[in-house]
Protein backbone atom coordinates (compact mmCIF):
# COMPACT_ATOMS: atom_id res chain seq x y z
CA UNK A 1 0.00 0.00 0.00
CA UNK A 2 1.76 2.97 -1.10
CA UNK A 3 1.15 6.14 -2.75
CA UNK A 4 2.93 8.27 -5.67
CA UNK A 5 2.10 11.48 -6.28
CA UNK A 6 2.89 13.28 -9.08
CA UNK A 7 3.96 17.35 -8.58
CA UNK A 8 2.05 19.95 -9.89
CA UNK A 9 4.91 22.93 -10.78
CA UNK A 10 6.29 25.22 -13.12
CA UNK A 11 10.09 23.65 -12.72
CA UNK A 12 11.16 26.26 -9.79
CA UNK A 13 8.00 25.92 -7.28
CA UNK A 14 5.77 23.52 -6.02
CA UNK A 15 2.15 24.35 -6.40
CA UNK A 16 0.56 24.45 -3.42
CA UNK A 17 -2.63 22.32 -4.49
CA UNK A 18 0.28 19.23 -4.41
CA UNK A 19 0.91 19.98 -0.46
CA UNK A 20 -3.04 19.32 -0.05
CA UNK A 21 -2.55 16.02 -2.24
CA UNK A 22 0.24 14.74 0.07
CA UNK A 23 -2.32 15.27 2.89
CA UNK A 24 -4.84 13.43 1.56
CA UNK A 25 -1.92 10.98 0.32
CA UNK A 26 -1.41 10.42 3.90
CA UNK A 27 -4.50 9.20 4.78
CA UNK A 28 -4.23 6.61 2.11
CA UNK A 29 -0.98 5.00 3.28
CA UNK A 30 2.41 6.15 5.63
CA UNK A 31 4.27 5.23 2.12
CA UNK A 32 4.12 8.81 0.05
CA UNK A 33 6.63 9.19 -2.83
CA UNK A 34 6.61 12.44 -4.83
CA UNK A 35 7.42 12.60 -8.68
CA UNK A 36 8.76 15.75 -9.89
CA UNK A 37 9.31 15.58 -13.64
CA UNK A 38 10.43 18.48 -15.43
CA UNK A 39 13.52 20.41 -16.08
CA UNK A 40 16.46 22.32 -13.82
CA UNK A 41 13.46 21.27 -11.49
CA UNK A 42 15.96 20.44 -8.46
CA UNK A 43 14.21 23.46 -6.33
CA UNK A 44 11.00 22.00 -6.61
CA UNK A 45 12.43 18.04 -5.24
CA UNK A 46 14.37 19.87 -2.78
CA UNK A 47 10.82 21.65 -1.34
CA UNK A 48 8.74 18.35 -2.05
CA UNK A 49 11.65 16.48 0.09
CA UNK A 50 10.74 18.77 3.03
CA UNK A 51 7.15 18.17 2.97
CA UNK A 52 5.98 15.98 5.89
CA UNK A 53 4.64 12.66 5.02
CA UNK A 54 6.95 12.15 2.10
CA UNK A 55 9.22 9.32 2.00
CA UNK A 56 10.95 9.53 -1.34
CA UNK A 57 11.07 12.22 -3.78
CA UNK A 58 11.72 10.84 -7.75
CA UNK A 59 13.20 13.54 -9.79
CA UNK A 60 13.42 13.30 -13.43
CA UNK A 61 14.87 16.35 -14.62
CA UNK A 62 15.18 16.03 -18.80
CA UNK A 63 14.38 18.31 -21.54
CA UNK A 64 11.49 15.90 -22.43
CA UNK A 65 10.19 16.35 -19.36
CA UNK A 66 10.17 20.07 -19.36
CA UNK A 67 6.67 20.89 -20.64
CA UNK A 68 5.53 18.58 -18.74
CA UNK A 69 3.33 17.32 -22.05
CA UNK A 70 0.96 14.28 -20.93
CA UNK A 71 1.94 12.46 -23.85
CA UNK A 72 6.29 12.46 -22.13
CA UNK A 73 4.63 11.65 -18.78
CA UNK A 74 2.35 9.24 -18.49
CA UNK A 75 4.43 6.40 -20.19
CA UNK A 76 7.10 7.54 -17.22
CA UNK A 77 4.06 7.09 -14.76
CA UNK A 78 2.88 4.36 -16.16
CA UNK A 79 6.16 2.48 -15.42
CA UNK A 80 6.63 3.80 -11.89
CA UNK A 81 3.28 2.76 -10.85
CA UNK A 82 4.04 -0.91 -10.85
CA UNK A 83 5.33 -0.55 -7.51
CA UNK A 84 2.11 1.69 -6.38
CA UNK A 85 -1.34 1.00 -5.05
CA UNK A 86 -2.57 4.94 -5.78
CA UNK A 87 -1.35 7.69 -8.03
CA UNK A 88 -2.74 11.37 -7.02
CA UNK A 89 -2.60 14.07 -8.42
CA UNK A 90 -4.30 17.50 -7.50
CA UNK A 91 -7.27 18.35 -9.58
CA UNK A 92 -5.29 20.88 -11.74
CA UNK A 93 -5.38 21.66 -15.21
CA UNK A 94 -1.98 19.82 -15.37
CA UNK A 95 -3.32 16.73 -13.11
CA UNK A 96 -6.91 16.80 -15.16
CA UNK A 97 -4.76 16.56 -18.27
CA UNK A 98 -2.52 14.23 -17.40
CA UNK A 99 -4.41 11.72 -14.99
CA UNK A 100 -6.19 10.21 -17.39
CA UNK A 101 -3.73 9.48 -19.88
CA UNK A 102 -2.36 7.13 -17.04
CA UNK A 103 -5.72 5.54 -16.09
CA UNK A 104 -6.38 4.54 -19.35
CA UNK A 105 -2.55 2.64 -19.37
CA UNK A 106 -3.55 0.97 -16.19
CA UNK A 107 -7.17 -0.07 -17.38
CA UNK A 108 -8.61 1.39 -14.28
CA UNK A 109 -11.13 3.67 -13.51
CA UNK A 110 -10.12 7.69 -12.53
CA UNK A 111 -11.67 8.89 -9.42
CA UNK A 112 -12.12 12.82 -10.20
CA UNK A 113 -12.03 15.47 -7.70
CA UNK A 114 -12.20 13.38 -4.65
CA UNK A 115 -13.32 15.70 -1.33
CA UNK A 116 -13.18 12.91 1.05
CA UNK A 117 -11.55 9.35 1.33
CA UNK A 118 -14.05 6.92 3.21
CA UNK A 119 -11.80 4.41 3.10
CA UNK A 120 -9.12 2.95 1.45
CA UNK A 121 -11.06 2.46 -2.02
CA UNK A 122 -14.46 4.35 -1.30
CA UNK A 123 -14.26 8.33 -1.91
CA UNK A 124 -16.66 11.01 -2.12
CA UNK A 125 -16.98 13.58 -4.63
CA UNK A 126 -19.13 15.91 -6.46
CA UNK A 127 -21.35 15.19 -9.20
CA UNK A 128 -23.71 17.54 -11.17
CA UNK A 129 -21.31 21.30 -10.25
CA UNK A 130 -21.87 19.77 -6.55
CA UNK A 131 -25.33 19.72 -6.05
CA UNK A 132 -25.70 16.42 -5.30
CA UNK A 133 -22.04 14.44 -3.26
CA UNK A 134 -21.38 10.85 -4.44
CA UNK A 135 -19.50 8.06 -2.13
CA UNK A 136 -17.89 5.78 -5.14
CA UNK A 137 -16.14 2.93 -4.54
CA UNK A 138 -13.12 1.59 -6.45
CA UNK A 139 -13.54 -2.16 -7.55
CA UNK A 140 -9.98 -2.04 -9.25
CA UNK A 141 -6.49 -2.72 -7.42
CA UNK A 142 -4.58 0.68 -8.57
CA UNK A 143 -6.35 3.55 -7.54
CA UNK A 144 -5.77 6.35 -9.78
CA UNK A 145 -7.11 10.29 -8.36
CA UNK A 146 -7.29 13.78 -8.43
CA UNK A 147 -7.96 15.45 -5.53
CA UNK A 148 -9.65 18.68 -4.74
CA UNK A 149 -7.54 20.79 -2.88
CA UNK A 150 -9.75 23.16 -1.04
CA UNK A 151 -10.99 19.90 0.79
CA UNK A 152 -7.92 18.96 2.12
CA UNK A 153 -5.24 20.75 4.50
CA UNK A 154 -2.08 21.64 2.98
CA UNK A 155 0.78 19.76 4.26
CA UNK A 156 3.35 21.55 6.25
CA UNK A 157 6.91 21.81 5.71
CA UNK A 158 10.00 20.39 7.99
CA UNK A 159 13.46 20.85 8.77
CA UNK A 160 14.14 17.36 7.60
CA UNK A 161 14.39 15.77 4.04
CA UNK A 162 13.35 13.03 2.23
CA UNK A 163 15.83 11.52 0.44
CA UNK A 164 15.84 12.39 -3.69
CA UNK A 165 15.91 9.99 -6.15
CA UNK A 166 17.06 10.64 -9.87
CA UNK A 167 14.96 8.32 -12.40
CA UNK A 168 15.57 8.32 -16.04
CA UNK A 169 13.63 10.17 -18.54
CA UNK A 170 11.03 8.60 -20.70
CA UNK A 171 11.42 8.08 -24.64
CA UNK A 172 10.19 11.15 -26.22
CA UNK A 173 6.65 10.56 -27.80
CA UNK A 174 7.02 13.08 -30.62
CA UNK A 175 2.81 13.39 -30.41
CA UNK A 176 2.75 16.91 -29.13
CA UNK A 177 5.11 19.93 -28.59
CA UNK A 178 5.27 23.11 -26.55
CA UNK A 179 4.84 25.87 -29.15
CA UNK A 180 4.23 28.77 -26.52
CA UNK A 181 2.39 30.03 -22.96
CA UNK A 182 0.88 32.67 -22.46
CA UNK A 183 0.97 33.17 -18.58
CA UNK A 184 -1.30 35.69 -16.29
CA UNK A 185 1.46 38.33 -14.30
CA UNK A 186 -0.37 39.47 -10.84
CA UNK A 187 1.19 41.06 -7.47
CA UNK A 188 -1.79 39.66 -6.40
CA UNK A 189 -2.09 36.20 -4.11
CA UNK A 190 -2.90 33.27 -6.18
CA UNK A 191 -6.50 32.82 -6.82
CA UNK A 192 -6.81 28.97 -5.40
CA UNK A 193 -4.61 29.66 -2.25
CA UNK A 194 -5.81 33.39 -1.42
CA UNK A 195 -7.62 33.94 2.10
CA UNK A 196 -9.39 36.56 0.31
CA UNK A 197 -11.46 36.26 -3.20
CA UNK A 198 -13.16 39.36 -4.66
CA UNK A 199 -15.17 38.20 -7.63
CA UNK A 200 -16.44 40.19 -10.33
CA UNK A 201 -19.66 39.94 -12.85
CA UNK A 202 -21.79 40.60 -16.19
CA UNK A 203 -23.40 43.68 -13.07
CA UNK A 204 -19.56 45.42 -13.92
CA UNK A 205 -20.80 46.10 -17.50
CA UNK A 206 -17.71 46.18 -18.42
CA UNK A 207 -13.89 46.19 -18.62
CA UNK A 208 -13.45 49.21 -17.53
CA UNK A 209 -15.39 49.20 -14.74
CA UNK A 210 -13.85 45.77 -13.72
CA UNK A 211 -11.17 47.94 -11.62
CA UNK A 212 -12.87 48.55 -8.77
CA UNK A 213 -12.79 45.11 -8.14
CA UNK A 214 -9.10 45.10 -8.42
CA UNK A 215 -8.74 48.18 -6.01
CA UNK A 216 -11.38 46.74 -3.72
CA UNK A 217 -8.95 43.50 -3.79
CA UNK A 218 -5.76 45.50 -3.32
CA UNK A 219 -7.49 47.20 -0.11
CA UNK A 220 -8.03 43.69 1.27
CA UNK A 221 -4.97 41.27 -0.09
CA UNK A 222 -7.39 39.74 -2.03
CA UNK A 223 -7.00 37.63 -4.90
CA UNK A 224 -9.70 38.60 -8.06
CA UNK A 225 -12.34 36.12 -9.39
CA UNK A 226 -14.79 36.04 -12.10
CA UNK A 227 -17.90 34.45 -13.09
CA UNK A 228 -18.23 33.04 -16.49
CA UNK A 229 -20.26 35.56 -17.76
CA UNK A 230 -17.26 38.31 -16.87
CA UNK A 231 -14.81 36.15 -18.70
CA UNK A 232 -16.84 35.31 -21.68
CA UNK A 233 -17.66 39.44 -21.88
CA UNK A 234 -13.82 39.59 -22.24
CA UNK A 235 -13.98 41.83 -18.91
CA UNK A 236 -10.71 39.34 -17.38
CA UNK A 237 -8.90 36.65 -18.67
CA UNK A 238 -10.02 33.01 -18.46
CA UNK A 239 -7.92 32.04 -15.47
CA UNK A 240 -9.74 34.05 -13.44
CA UNK A 241 -13.04 31.81 -14.01
CA UNK A 242 -14.43 30.36 -10.81
CA UNK A 243 -16.67 28.00 -11.08
CA UNK A 244 -18.14 24.50 -12.05
CA UNK A 245 -15.88 24.27 -15.19
CA UNK A 246 -13.28 26.64 -13.99
CA UNK A 247 -11.22 27.61 -10.60
CA UNK A 248 -11.98 25.86 -7.56
CA UNK A 249 -12.05 28.35 -4.33
CA UNK A 250 -12.25 28.21 -0.76
CA UNK A 251 -11.48 31.26 1.18
CA UNK A 252 -12.31 32.73 4.53
CA UNK A 253 -13.63 35.34 2.58
CA UNK A 254 -15.31 35.55 -0.72
CA UNK A 255 -17.11 38.69 -1.96
CA UNK A 256 -19.27 38.30 -4.75
CA UNK A 257 -20.11 41.56 -6.41
CA UNK A 258 -22.62 42.27 -9.53
CA UNK A 259 -23.13 38.40 -9.59
CA UNK A 260 -26.28 36.75 -9.76
CA UNK A 261 -24.83 32.95 -8.65
CA UNK A 262 -25.98 30.60 -11.09
CA UNK A 263 -25.18 27.30 -9.98
CA UNK A 264 -22.29 26.58 -11.95
CA UNK A 265 -20.44 29.44 -10.37
CA UNK A 266 -21.63 28.52 -7.17
CA UNK A 267 -20.22 25.29 -7.53
CA UNK A 268 -16.61 26.93 -7.26
CA UNK A 269 -16.97 28.80 -4.38
CA UNK A 270 -19.60 27.71 -2.18
CA UNK A 271 -17.32 25.80 0.10
CA UNK A 272 -15.91 29.50 1.45
CA UNK A 273 -15.68 29.91 4.95
CA UNK A 274 -17.57 33.33 4.74
CA UNK A 275 -19.63 34.48 1.61
CA UNK A 276 -20.56 38.24 0.99
CA UNK A 277 -22.74 39.41 -2.32
CA UNK A 278 -23.50 42.71 -3.28
CA UNK A 279 -25.99 42.97 -6.01
CA UNK A 280 -28.95 45.34 -7.16
CA UNK A 281 -31.17 42.39 -7.42
CA UNK A 282 -32.81 41.36 -4.38
CA UNK A 283 -33.60 38.57 -6.08
CA UNK A 284 -30.56 36.98 -7.60
CA UNK A 285 -29.55 33.30 -6.82
CA UNK A 286 -26.64 34.49 -5.14
CA UNK A 287 -27.93 35.67 -1.85
CA UNK A 288 -29.46 31.92 -0.92
CA UNK A 289 -25.47 31.16 -0.88
CA UNK A 290 -24.17 34.02 1.49
CA UNK A 291 -24.16 35.07 5.05
CA UNK A 292 -23.91 38.21 4.42
CA UNK A 293 -25.72 40.48 1.77
CA UNK A 294 -25.87 43.89 0.46
CA UNK A 295 -29.03 45.21 -1.76
CA UNK A 296 -27.78 48.19 -3.79
CA UNK A 297 -25.94 49.33 -6.54
CA UNK A 298 -22.27 47.92 -6.90
CA UNK A 299 -21.02 51.27 -8.21
CA UNK A 300 -22.47 52.54 -5.13
CA UNK A 301 -21.55 50.15 -2.42
CA UNK A 302 -17.83 49.39 -3.54
CA UNK A 303 -16.36 52.74 -3.46
CA UNK A 304 -17.83 53.71 0.10
CA UNK A 305 -16.33 50.39 0.89
CA UNK A 306 -13.10 50.83 -0.32
CA UNK A 307 -13.06 54.49 1.41
CA UNK A 308 -14.02 52.53 5.12
CA UNK A 309 -11.29 50.19 4.23
CA UNK A 310 -8.82 52.60 4.27
CA UNK A 311 -10.08 54.94 6.94
CA UNK A 312 -9.71 52.26 9.21
CA UNK B 1 -10.29 14.82 -43.29
CA UNK B 2 -12.87 13.08 -41.20
CA UNK B 3 -13.63 14.36 -37.73
CA UNK B 4 -15.47 12.00 -34.53
CA UNK B 5 -17.40 13.94 -32.19
CA UNK B 6 -18.66 12.23 -29.30
CA UNK B 7 -21.59 13.76 -27.60
CA UNK B 8 -23.40 12.79 -24.49
CA UNK B 9 -26.69 13.35 -23.43
CA UNK B 10 -27.33 14.45 -19.64
CA UNK B 11 -29.37 16.28 -17.42
CA UNK B 12 -30.22 20.23 -18.65
CA UNK B 13 -27.97 22.78 -17.33
CA UNK B 14 -30.86 24.85 -16.09
CA UNK B 15 -31.94 21.58 -13.65
CA UNK B 16 -30.66 21.02 -9.95
CA UNK B 17 -30.65 17.73 -9.89
CA UNK B 18 -31.28 16.04 -6.25
CA UNK B 19 -30.95 12.22 -4.97
CA UNK B 20 -33.28 9.69 -4.79
CA UNK B 21 -35.13 9.42 -1.12
CA UNK B 22 -33.45 6.32 -0.95
CA UNK B 23 -30.47 7.94 -1.56
CA UNK B 24 -28.98 5.64 -4.03
CA UNK B 25 -28.69 7.21 -7.07
CA UNK B 26 -29.62 10.73 -8.95
CA UNK B 27 -33.23 11.52 -9.35
CA UNK B 28 -33.18 12.02 -13.45
CA UNK B 29 -36.62 10.17 -14.07
CA UNK B 30 -38.43 13.46 -15.56
CA UNK B 31 -35.85 16.01 -15.98
CA UNK B 32 -34.69 17.94 -18.90
CA UNK B 33 -32.29 16.00 -21.13
CA UNK B 34 -29.74 18.01 -23.97
CA UNK B 35 -26.58 17.49 -25.24
CA UNK B 36 -23.31 18.29 -23.04
CA UNK B 37 -23.02 21.86 -23.66
CA UNK B 38 -19.26 22.14 -24.06
CA UNK B 39 -20.14 18.86 -26.61
CA UNK B 40 -22.31 21.31 -28.30
CA UNK B 41 -19.27 23.38 -28.89
CA UNK B 42 -17.72 20.23 -30.39
CA UNK B 43 -20.13 19.12 -32.42
CA UNK B 44 -20.03 23.39 -33.57
CA UNK B 45 -15.96 23.63 -34.55
CA UNK B 46 -16.54 19.99 -36.21
CA UNK B 47 -19.25 21.60 -38.58
CA UNK B 48 -17.25 25.19 -39.00
CA UNK B 49 -14.48 22.98 -39.80
CA UNK B 50 -15.66 21.51 -42.98
CA UNK B 51 -17.61 25.03 -43.68
CA UNK B 52 -13.82 25.83 -43.65
CA UNK B 53 -13.43 23.07 -46.55
CA UNK B 54 -10.86 21.70 -43.81
CA UNK B 55 -13.04 18.75 -43.14
CA UNK B 56 -14.80 16.29 -45.17
CA UNK B 57 -17.02 14.75 -42.99
CA UNK B 58 -18.45 15.18 -39.88
CA UNK B 59 -19.19 11.92 -37.74
CA UNK B 60 -21.43 12.32 -34.31
CA UNK B 61 -21.35 9.16 -31.94
CA UNK B 62 -23.68 8.68 -28.69
CA UNK B 63 -23.08 6.11 -26.45
CA UNK B 64 -26.06 5.17 -24.02
CA UNK B 65 -30.00 4.14 -24.10
CA UNK B 66 -32.30 4.55 -26.67
CA UNK B 67 -33.19 8.28 -26.62
CA UNK B 68 -29.43 9.20 -27.36
CA UNK B 69 -30.89 9.16 -30.82
CA UNK B 70 -32.39 12.64 -30.42
CA UNK B 71 -29.28 14.08 -29.17
CA UNK B 72 -27.47 12.69 -32.03
CA UNK B 73 -30.58 14.15 -34.32
CA UNK B 74 -29.44 17.30 -32.50
CA UNK B 75 -26.35 17.61 -34.13
CA UNK B 76 -27.36 16.19 -37.43
CA UNK B 77 -29.68 18.88 -37.22
CA UNK B 78 -26.62 21.77 -36.48
CA UNK B 79 -24.90 20.44 -39.61
CA UNK B 80 -23.47 17.04 -38.80
CA UNK B 81 -23.38 14.24 -41.49
CA UNK B 82 -23.81 11.00 -40.04
CA UNK B 83 -24.38 9.36 -36.49
CA UNK B 84 -23.68 6.30 -34.54
CA UNK B 85 -25.36 4.89 -31.55
CA UNK B 86 -23.88 2.45 -29.58
CA UNK B 87 -27.09 1.37 -27.53
CA UNK B 88 -27.01 0.12 -23.67
CA UNK B 89 -28.54 0.85 -20.66
CA UNK B 90 -25.58 0.05 -18.57
CA UNK B 91 -24.29 2.96 -16.89
CA UNK B 92 -21.31 4.21 -19.25
CA UNK B 93 -18.40 4.83 -17.29
CA UNK B 94 -15.36 7.03 -18.84
CA UNK B 95 -12.84 4.36 -19.37
CA UNK B 96 -15.73 2.22 -20.83
CA UNK B 97 -16.67 5.01 -23.64
CA UNK B 98 -13.26 5.86 -24.32
CA UNK B 99 -12.99 2.22 -25.09
CA UNK B 100 -16.20 2.21 -27.26
CA UNK B 101 -14.51 5.41 -29.10
CA UNK B 102 -11.46 3.35 -29.73
CA UNK B 103 -13.55 0.75 -32.11
CA UNK B 104 -15.18 3.47 -33.89
CA UNK B 105 -11.99 5.20 -34.39
CA UNK B 106 -10.47 1.97 -35.46
CA UNK B 107 -13.47 1.61 -37.54
CA UNK B 108 -14.04 5.01 -38.94
CA UNK B 109 -10.27 6.48 -39.29
CA UNK B 110 -11.24 9.82 -38.32
CA UNK B 111 -8.25 12.47 -38.78
CA UNK B 112 -9.38 14.33 -35.70
CA UNK B 113 -11.89 13.83 -32.40
CA UNK B 114 -13.02 16.45 -30.87
CA UNK B 115 -15.06 16.15 -27.65
CA UNK B 116 -15.92 18.47 -24.54
CA UNK B 117 -13.81 18.71 -21.96
CA UNK B 118 -16.39 17.04 -19.13
CA UNK B 119 -19.76 16.13 -18.98
CA UNK B 120 -21.71 18.44 -16.99
CA UNK B 121 -23.60 15.46 -15.14
CA UNK B 122 -20.47 13.47 -13.51
CA UNK B 123 -18.05 16.01 -13.93
CA UNK B 124 -15.46 13.68 -14.74
CA UNK B 125 -13.28 15.08 -17.46
CA UNK B 126 -11.56 11.88 -18.42
CA UNK B 127 -12.93 10.43 -21.61
CA UNK B 128 -10.67 12.85 -24.04
CA UNK B 129 -7.47 12.17 -22.60
CA UNK B 130 -8.44 8.04 -22.06
CA UNK B 131 -9.30 7.85 -25.70
CA UNK B 132 -6.03 9.43 -26.39
CA UNK B 133 -3.64 7.45 -24.54
CA UNK B 134 -5.89 4.13 -26.11
CA UNK B 135 -4.51 5.48 -29.49
CA UNK B 136 -1.83 6.60 -28.76
CA UNK B 137 -2.29 9.89 -30.37
CA UNK B 138 -1.98 13.63 -29.07
CA UNK B 139 -3.94 15.39 -27.21
CA UNK B 140 -5.00 18.79 -26.79
CA UNK B 141 -7.47 18.80 -23.78
CA UNK B 142 -9.28 22.93 -22.65
CA UNK B 143 -9.24 24.00 -26.28
CA UNK B 144 -9.81 27.81 -26.92
CA UNK B 145 -8.31 28.26 -30.30
CA UNK B 146 -8.20 25.07 -32.68
CA UNK B 147 -5.62 25.69 -36.19
CA UNK B 148 -5.81 22.27 -38.41
CA UNK B 149 -2.66 22.67 -40.61
CA UNK B 150 -1.08 19.92 -43.29
CA UNK B 151 0.60 17.67 -40.75
CA UNK B 152 -0.16 18.86 -37.46
CA UNK B 153 -2.72 20.80 -35.32
CA UNK B 154 -2.40 23.56 -33.49
CA UNK B 155 -4.20 23.82 -30.01
CA UNK B 156 -4.42 26.99 -27.77
CA UNK B 157 -5.35 25.24 -24.17
CA UNK B 158 -7.14 27.50 -21.07
CA UNK B 159 -4.75 26.14 -17.96
CA UNK B 160 -4.13 27.37 -14.79
CA UNK B 161 -2.41 30.40 -14.82
CA UNK B 162 -3.50 31.56 -18.47
CA UNK B 163 -3.53 29.58 -21.89
CA UNK B 164 -0.83 27.54 -23.41
CA UNK B 165 -0.24 26.79 -27.50
CA UNK B 166 0.87 23.07 -28.80
CA UNK B 167 1.15 21.71 -31.53
CA UNK B 168 -0.41 17.93 -32.09
CA UNK B 169 0.76 15.47 -34.83
CA UNK B 170 -2.31 14.02 -36.61
CA UNK B 171 -4.57 12.41 -35.98
CA UNK B 172 -5.45 13.67 -32.49
CA UNK B 173 -7.33 14.11 -30.03
CA UNK B 174 -8.97 17.94 -28.92
CA UNK B 175 -11.44 18.49 -26.21
CA UNK B 176 -13.14 21.97 -25.87
CA UNK B 177 -13.41 24.65 -23.48
CA UNK B 178 -15.94 26.84 -23.14
CA UNK B 179 -14.83 29.59 -25.12
CA UNK B 180 -13.88 28.00 -28.30
CA UNK B 181 -16.76 29.17 -30.17
CA UNK B 182 -20.79 29.80 -29.65
CA UNK B 183 -22.82 27.30 -30.99
CA UNK B 184 -25.37 27.69 -33.63
CA UNK B 185 -29.30 26.55 -33.23
CA UNK B 186 -30.19 24.39 -35.78
CA UNK B 187 -33.04 25.85 -38.00
CA UNK B 188 -36.21 24.11 -38.54
CA UNK B 189 -35.80 22.99 -41.97
CA UNK B 190 -32.57 21.63 -40.60
CA UNK B 191 -34.76 19.80 -38.01
CA UNK B 192 -36.38 18.28 -40.89
CA UNK B 193 -33.43 17.11 -43.09
CA UNK B 194 -31.62 15.97 -39.82
CA UNK B 195 -34.82 13.20 -39.48
CA UNK B 196 -33.26 11.71 -43.29
CA UNK B 197 -29.20 12.03 -42.45
CA UNK B 198 -28.18 8.28 -42.09
CA UNK B 199 -27.88 6.87 -38.32
CA UNK B 200 -26.08 3.93 -37.69
CA UNK B 201 -27.00 1.26 -34.11
CA UNK B 202 -24.27 -1.06 -32.70
CA UNK B 203 -23.96 -2.61 -29.23
CA UNK B 204 -21.55 -2.93 -27.01
CA UNK B 205 -20.92 -6.27 -27.86
CA UNK B 206 -20.85 -6.05 -31.43
CA UNK B 207 -18.08 -3.95 -30.94
CA UNK B 208 -16.13 -6.55 -28.62
CA UNK B 209 -15.65 -3.89 -26.09
CA UNK B 210 -15.88 -5.01 -22.06
CA UNK B 211 -18.06 -1.81 -20.47
CA UNK B 212 -18.29 -3.59 -16.96
CA UNK B 213 -18.29 -0.09 -14.55
CA UNK B 214 -15.35 -0.14 -12.29
CA UNK B 215 -16.72 1.97 -9.87
CA UNK B 216 -19.80 1.73 -7.74
CA UNK B 217 -22.15 4.41 -6.94
CA UNK B 218 -22.72 3.55 -3.00
CA UNK B 219 -24.79 6.74 -2.12
CA UNK B 220 -25.76 10.16 -3.04
CA UNK B 221 -26.17 13.03 -0.75
CA UNK B 222 -27.31 16.66 -0.60
CA UNK B 223 -23.84 18.84 0.26
CA UNK B 224 -24.81 20.57 3.36
CA UNK B 225 -26.89 23.29 3.24
CA UNK B 226 -25.29 26.66 4.25
CA UNK B 227 -27.23 28.60 7.34
CA UNK B 228 -29.24 31.06 6.19
CA UNK B 229 -27.54 34.29 5.48
CA UNK B 230 -29.22 38.04 6.54
CA UNK B 231 -29.00 41.03 4.62
CA UNK B 232 -27.15 43.90 5.87
CA UNK B 233 -28.30 47.59 5.22
CA UNK B 234 -24.75 49.33 4.70
CA UNK B 235 -21.13 49.32 4.50
CA UNK B 236 -20.43 50.24 7.89
CA UNK B 237 -22.96 46.81 9.09
CA UNK B 238 -21.03 44.99 6.76
CA UNK B 239 -17.91 46.13 7.91
CA UNK B 240 -19.21 45.21 11.86
CA UNK B 241 -20.45 41.87 10.58
CA UNK B 242 -17.22 40.91 9.21
CA UNK B 243 -14.68 42.03 11.71
CA UNK B 244 -16.46 41.26 14.98
CA UNK B 245 -19.04 38.14 14.13
CA UNK B 246 -17.45 36.52 11.42
CA UNK B 247 -13.57 37.97 12.23
CA UNK B 248 -12.71 37.31 8.70
CA UNK B 249 -11.14 40.47 7.91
Amino acid sequence: MSVLVIADHNNSVLNVATLSTITAAGQLSGDVDVLVAGKNCQAVADSAAKISGVKRVLICDSDICEAQLAENIAPLVHQLAEKYSYVLSAATTTGKNLLPRIAALLDVAQISDIISIESEDTFKRPFYAGNVIATVQSTDSKKVITVRATAFSAAVSTDTAAPIEAIAAPVESALSKLVSEELTKSERPELTAADIVISGGRGLGNKENFKIIEALADCLGAAIGASRAAVDAGFVPNDFQVGQTGKIVAPKLYIAVGISGAIQHLAGMKDSQVIVAINKDADAPIFQATDYGIVGDLFKIVPELIEALNNA
Amino acid sequence: MKILVPIKRVVDYNVRVRPTTDHTAVEISNAKMSMNPFDEIAVEEAIRLKEAGIASEVVVASFGVKQCQETIRTALAMGADRGIHVETDVELQPLSVAKLLKAIVDKENPGLVILGKQAIDDDANQTGQMLASLLNWGQGTFACGIKVESETVVVTREIDGGTQTLSLKLPAVITTDLRLNEPRYAKLPDIMKAKKKPLESFNPEDLSVDITPRLKLLEVTEPPKREGGVIVDDVAALLDKLRNEAKVI
